[in-house]
């Protein structure tokens, strides 16, 4: 194509010269035009933009970044430009995973790290941002290979691994431990932790490996029947972590015995995937940005539109160690950090009375305020608010139960166990 | 116990229960965790064979027992069909269960999730979960595998998704 062009402007330049008449040139002036238009036409599309250094607020159709800038501008975020210094993980880049990257790609986050070990299959088409011919690429290169076009500024790395196994939730730690991006960042790797696994196994890992690490981190979800789903932040030690109470869920209202699971596994929809995924990634924004409300939880039901919200205290006798060393951690800084945000309120509360009057003062004035928000005990079932169950049960008080002692092995050696269940096996 | 056929409960109900809450990650009390495992299958495959219902091999892969591969076969219809088995133990175990997975039936059924893990009922986990710590690999099989086994092979062979290794060409062995 670009050759043609180029012989086509050959050609045109000697007609050109070979005309006698003067008169002639003018039609021939607006060919050239036209072949160099054309050329300059083909050049953009697979070229790439080159990388931008620093985020401008000028407005010009070339400036990325000139809308998100705009947000400074009406007061909405203080300073746009620190979220190019932020690290996202995300795990799952399923039907959630690569929308909130994408959204986050836009936004043009400082680092994504993306986690997820399945290839991209054509029964994904009914979800957004894989494309047809990605089919058969990992769901991480084929996101890597969208993310850097859509936005080269993004550090990208990605990990093709199950974060469930013993292996690969090693590898998950050190990933998140890794302070290459930022090294005088305090705390881990990341500044936050996006779940967007579509099973309770890789929740759980998450849940252990930011107990362990400390790390602030969002839960979402969709359910099975496609009809509804949640975002949660969770805080060791502060808030409620995965394993202190059984996962809670937004209830569908549909009756569960009509719900015919027989032949399929799961369902899911375009539109509930993006809802969750844009409502975790604003969550994500406000709390990276501290703009707004940052929500400890939030449910979507569809079928209601129904929006239910909640607040979860960490259970004492939560079955995680590494939770419950993260809420004695908390009770030990908790008294200073109260003091620290009744003083911050207070001057800002003082601050905005002097000053010229925002719309925003008596959402200030409402929070200066010392009582606890109403925090529910993550433990008893009644206190969930309307719209919101358990999806599974607590354990049972561990108790000997009557265990049929009788045919039980007395060896208590671990290769003789191990031979005796071979043999077993062999015959 | 809702949801279960009285011979799965009747079996479950034998199973040797284990004690000790600790994952592959917990050192010392794993290997502790680990012994148990081995009494209760143990204990599970005896009982299989003298009750003439044997449907599954399984051991460990590696010393550490965190890799777990085997067979488990079904039979109808007089013949045998026979799979692999294999599953890894989970991080969070034994909070959650392993995920266990038949990769020869990948892609053949819907009750399937990717890489040949099977689609558990609504009956499963909620059942694991109250008995955490004392449900382990030999429950997982009893509970998960087996009513899956029994709803799905049927299913499969009617609808000829799967063949009879002896009709299978390219097999020889009986
Ligand atoms: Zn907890």
């Amino acid at each position: 194509m670009e050759v043609e062009l180029k012989e086509m402007m050959n050609d045109l330049d000697s007609l050109m010269q070979s005309l006698t008449d003067p008169s002639h040139r003018a039609p021939i002036d607006k060919l050239k035009l036209r072949v160099e238009r054309l050329a300059n036409f083909g050049n953009f599309g697979p070229s790439r933009r080159t990388k931008v250094k620093d985020m401008s607020a000028e407005v010009v159709d070339s400036n990325p970044y000139s809308r998100l800038m705009a947000l400074q501008r009406m007061g909405i975020v203080q300073n746009y430009e620190r979220i190019r210094e932020f690290s996202v993980a995300i795990v799952g880049i399923g039907g959630v995973g690569s929308v909130a990257a994408e959204m986050l790609t836009r936004c043009g986050i400082g680092r994504l790290l993306l986690y997820d070990y399945d290839k991209v299959e054509l029964a994904n088409m009914n979800r957004l941002f894989f494309r047809p011919e990605q089919v058969g690429m990992t769901k991480t290169d084929a996101a890597v290979q969208t993310l850097s076009d859509i936005n080269p500024d993004v550090v990208l790395e990605s990990f093709t691994l199950n974060i469930t196994t013993v292996q690969g939730f090693e590898t998950f730690m050190s990933s998140l431990k890794n302070k290459s991006f930022h090294p005088n960042k305090q705390g881990s790797g990341v500044d936050l932790v996006l779940s967007c696994v579509d099973n309770y196994e890789a929740r759980m890992a998450v849940n252990q490996a930011c107990n362990e690490l400390n790390q602030t981190w969002m839960e979402s979800g969709v359910s099975e029947d496609a009809v509804s789903g949640h975002i949660q932040l969770l805080i060791p030690g502060e808030t409620a972590c995965f394993a202190c109470a059984p996962p809670l869920v937004v209830a569908s209202g549909v009756d569960e015995r009509t719900l015919k699971r027989e032949g399929v596994c799961a369902a899911s929809l375009p539109t509930t995937m993006g809802v969750v995924a844009g409502l975790l990634v604003q969550n994500t924004l406000k709390y990276l940005l501290e703009f707004g409300q940052v929500s400890p939880y939030l449910g979507y039901n569809s079928l209601k539109d129904y929006f239910p919200t909640m607040e979860m205290k960490p259970n004492p006798q939560c079955s995680n160690s590494a939770c419950q060393q993260r809420q004695k951690e908390y009770l030990l800084v908790k008294p200073a950090r109260d003091a620290a945000t009744k003083a911050k309120m207070e001057a800002e509360a003082s601050s905005s009375m002097e000053g010229p009057l925002h719309l925003d003062n008596e959402w200030n004035i409402s929070v200066v305020d010392d009582t606890e928000p109403d925090r529910i005990d993550v433990k008893s079932s009644d206190a969930l608010p309307e719209g919101l169950t358990h999806e599974l049960p607590s354990a049972d008080e561990f108790q000997t139960v009557c265990t049929p002692e009788a045919p039980v092995s007395a060896i208590d050696d671990i290769e003789e166990l191990r031979r005796q269940l071979d043999a077993l096996n062999s015959t | 116990m809702e949801g279960w056929d009285p011979s799965t409960k009747s079996t479950l109900t034998q199973i040797p229960l284990l004690s000790t809450k600790a994952g592959p990650r917990d050192g010392a009390p794993w290997t502790q965790r680990l012994k148990e495992e081995y009494k209760s299958l143990i204990a599970y495959t005896q009982m299989n064979k003298s009750n003439d219902n044997d449907w599954f091999r399984i051991s460990a892969a590696n010393p550490e027992g965190t890799r777990w591969t085997g067979k488990c076969w079904y039979v109808h219809n007089l013949l045998k069909y026979e799979f692999d088995l294999q599953f890894d133990i989970p991080v969070t175990y034994p909070a959650t269960a392993p995920e266990l997975e038949l990769p020869e039936l990948d892609g053949k059924t819907q009750k399937m999730y990717r890489g040949g893990k099977i689609c558990l009922t609504v009956h499963f986990k909620p059942l694991w979960a109250k008995n955490c710590p004392r449900f382990g690999i030999a429950h997982a099989l009893c509970l998960g595998l087996a009513p899956w086994l029994a709803a799905e092979i049927p299913i499969l062979v009617d609808s000829g998704m799967i063949k009879h290794k002896d009709d299978a060409a390219s097999s020889t062995e009986s």
